[in-house]
């Protein structure tokens, strides 16, 4: 079995590029040229430079002796929240700014939900004197305002998207009709491994900078460059992807994805793409996804504003339709609980989406000689208002 | 041949009019097909609402947004068609995004199609790969013409190949933009329509976005065979309702 995509730019039957005639000289000259330029020595050399000197890679895996105490196994935790900006998202920033720069494209694009990835676009933008628009729902404008001022203090503009429910999915149509009306000077920097071929691979590509790391980290501390299992939350799917990518045509690895269940996954208000979706087509790519019988798209819920995307990259798609890998669903409630444990046992506060992962330690029993890698996403600073509401702080 | 093909081979330029099934009101459907082409419209496109329309700008997304709360859905349009043929003899065509028709089953909506009498689809996020590979034979079983968009940044070898894969005519997508998002067309576009002519293409073209009144239809159509409105007739209908149609398509043709 193949789980990466195929020449076609498929993950078996999920994948393509369902996209309108005016995309296409665009995601065509993207998909002709983005390997080839990932391949260049100078790429490659720019890449892992701003990678070490900018982000502070390799990001650190942390043995978390007393989380593994409590949970009767070993875990390890992969610190994406000690990146700059504060999440994995910026792996990807960086990539696709250089990739911009060398497709000849001076200004970018870019959606955003919570902000997260707003703020690493708007990061790169600066970095690299780049003119930036990010798109972002009125409705996330409101709830994430400190997001929102780092992005205008980087320099860039935040367009509100005041259509449909005016959310993630909203923006991203925006972000994409932007890039409709501005086809030659425009990159489309996609924050997830979603989209129309080559992003969904593009995307993974960069985040697999994660799973590359954990295999030199995992040798050095257990001997062993393979976990037992490799376990991230996934919305759209970037830092799953990432985390996954390296070990999954290792056989011995269990792959865990855990979802956003929301108020509970047959609530109505409910972000389990895998439980909940049915194949479609979402912003250029065929995948699961959350829609009425009449294949109108609906809008999913979750605590997490990282998590709540009513599709999911078609790599995850492919992966849970095969078996590769495990999907789990976890309540907000499972999920913010997760957050306090892991905040008081080992003195780190994580982002909502990574909780999410952690939540699964008090269902999914491992032995005690397991070693569980799980990605910890993002740091829990832009969830702190969350978090204060949640357990009245 | 269908209606579309017999159509296209009369002797002048083609009006062609798009609105939103659904919109103003659920059931104003069949009504503003009758008008149009009692008013002497040439073609229609009748507009499949979908909850997220990449291609279209505002004015399309808010009429599709209320179509579909008004109730719209692919099973109660094509209970609203069934009957058309017995009122109307010009071309229609189903304009849409295809998730919709792949979760009603992309051969029972074309079978649906035929049934009613449409002659053609236009799914803009149907790439004409996959069209080719998986549905180019099921289209053509029930005898549906499938449109396919170009527009100034398409080139000229993707041009010749999706002219050859077409039976019927080309939408000819007049700029970089999304639907109803510009007035008025400029040099830019007088070089494009004239490098299209220039091709010698075996379909007919008609031009579409950006056509608002009756100065941009005889510009666009001064080298294509026809053009269509969208946005412009989406706004009059918000504005005047479905009861002043001819006023709109004489405005047009004056």
């Amino acid at each position: 079995m193949n789980y990466n995509v195929d020449e076609k730019g498929y993950y078996g039957e999920f994948g393509g590029a369902f996209i309108p005639e005016m995309l296409y000289p665009n995601v065509e000259n993207l998909r002709q040229q983005y390997l080839k330029i990932m391949a260049e020595p100078s790429f490659k050399k720019e890449f892992d430079q701003l990678l070490k000197d900018y982000v502070g890679r390799p990001s650190p895996l942390y043995f978390a002796k007393r989380l593994s105490e409590k949970y009767n196994t070993k875990v390890y935790l992969k610190r994406e929240d000690l990146n700059h900006t504060g999440a994995h998202k910026v792996n990807n920033t960086i990539g696709q700014i250089l990739m911009a720069k060398r497709l000849g494209k001076t200004r970018i694009i870019a959606e955003t939900g919570a902000g997260q990835h707003g703020v690493a676009t708007a990061t790169v933008c600066a970095l690299m004197g780049m003119e930036c628009i990010v798109y972002m729902g009125e409705i996330d404008i409101a709830r994430q305002a400190p997001n929102v001022a780092r992005m205008k203090m980087l320099g860039a503009e935040v367009r509100p998207a005041l259509s449909g429910s005016r959310t993630l999915k909203d923006a991203t149509n925006e972000a994409i009709r932007d890039w409709i009306n501005n086809p030659v000077d425009t990159h489309y920097i996609i924050g997830s491994a979603i989209g129309p071929h080559p992003y969904p691979d593009m995307v993974t590509r960069f985040q697999s900078i994660i799973s590359e790391e954990i295999k030199w980290q995992l040798k050095e501390k257990e001997g062993r460059e393979n976990p037992d299992y490799v376990v991230a939350c996934i919305g759209g799917g970037s830092n799953a992807a990432g985390t996954f990518y390296h070990f999954l045509h290792e056989k011995e690895v269990g792959i865990i994805a855990v979802e956003a269940a929301g108020l509970g996954v047959d609530s109505g208000e409910s972000a389990a793409t895998s439980v909940l979706g049915k194949m479609g087509i979402i912003h250029g790519c065929k995948t699961l996804l959350m829609q009425t019988a009449d294949g109108q798209i609906t809008e999913p819920y979750s605590i997490s504003a990282g998590l709540d995307y009513p599709g999911v990259g078609p790599m995850h798609a492919h992966l849970y339709k095969t078996g590769r890998a495990e999907f789990i669903a976890v309540t907000d409630d499972e999920a913010m609980q997760a957050g306090m444990v892991l905040s008081k046992l080992e003195g780190i506060i994580p982002a909502i989406e990574s909780s999410h992962a952690f939540a699964i330690l008090e269902t999914r029993k491992f032995r005690p000689e397991d070693v569980v890698v799980f990605n910890l996403s993002g740091r829990g600073d832009k969830d702190l208002d969350t978090y204060i509401k949640y357990f009245k702080l | 041949m269908n209606r579309i093909h017999q159509k296209l081979q009369e002797d002048k330029k083609i009006l062609s009019i798009y609105f939103t099934a659904g919109y103003p009101s659920l059931n104003d459907t069949v009504k503003i097909i009758q008008d149009l082409e009692k008013n002497g419209v040439d073609m229609i496109e009748i507009g499949l609402p979908f909850s997220d329309p990449l291609a279209d700008g505002p004015t399309i997304q808010a009429s599709s947004t209320q179509a579909l709360k008004n109730g719209m859905t692919t099973s109660l349009l094509f209970q609203q068609l069934k009957d058309i043929r017995k009122s109307v003899s010009i071309p229609l065509i189903l304009m849409g995004y295809f998730n919709p028709v792949l979760q009603f089953g992309v051969e029972e909506f074309c079978k649906k199609c035929q049934e009613i009498g449409i002659d053609g689809l236009i799914l803009p996020d149907l790439p004409l790969d996959v069209y080719q590979e998986d549905y180019e034979a099921i289209f053509k079983k029930y005898g549906l013409v499938n449109v396919f968009l170009i527009t100034p940044q398409t080139s000229d070898a993707r041009i010749r190949q999706i002219d050859a894969a077409s039976d019927g005519f080309i939408y000819m997508v007049s700029s970089a933009s999304v639907t109803g998002s510009q007035d008025g067309f400029g040099n830019n576009q007088e070089t494009y329509f004239e490098r299209i002519a220039d091709m010698k293409l075996k379909n007919p073209q008609v031009v579409g976005f950006g056509i608002s009144n009756s100065e941009t239809f005889l510009q666009a159509t001064k080298q294509a065979k026809g053009a269509i409105i969208g946005s412009a007739f989406i706004k009059f209908l918000t504005q005047h309702g479905v009861d002043k149609i001819g006023d709109f398509v004489t405005g047009i043709r004056k």
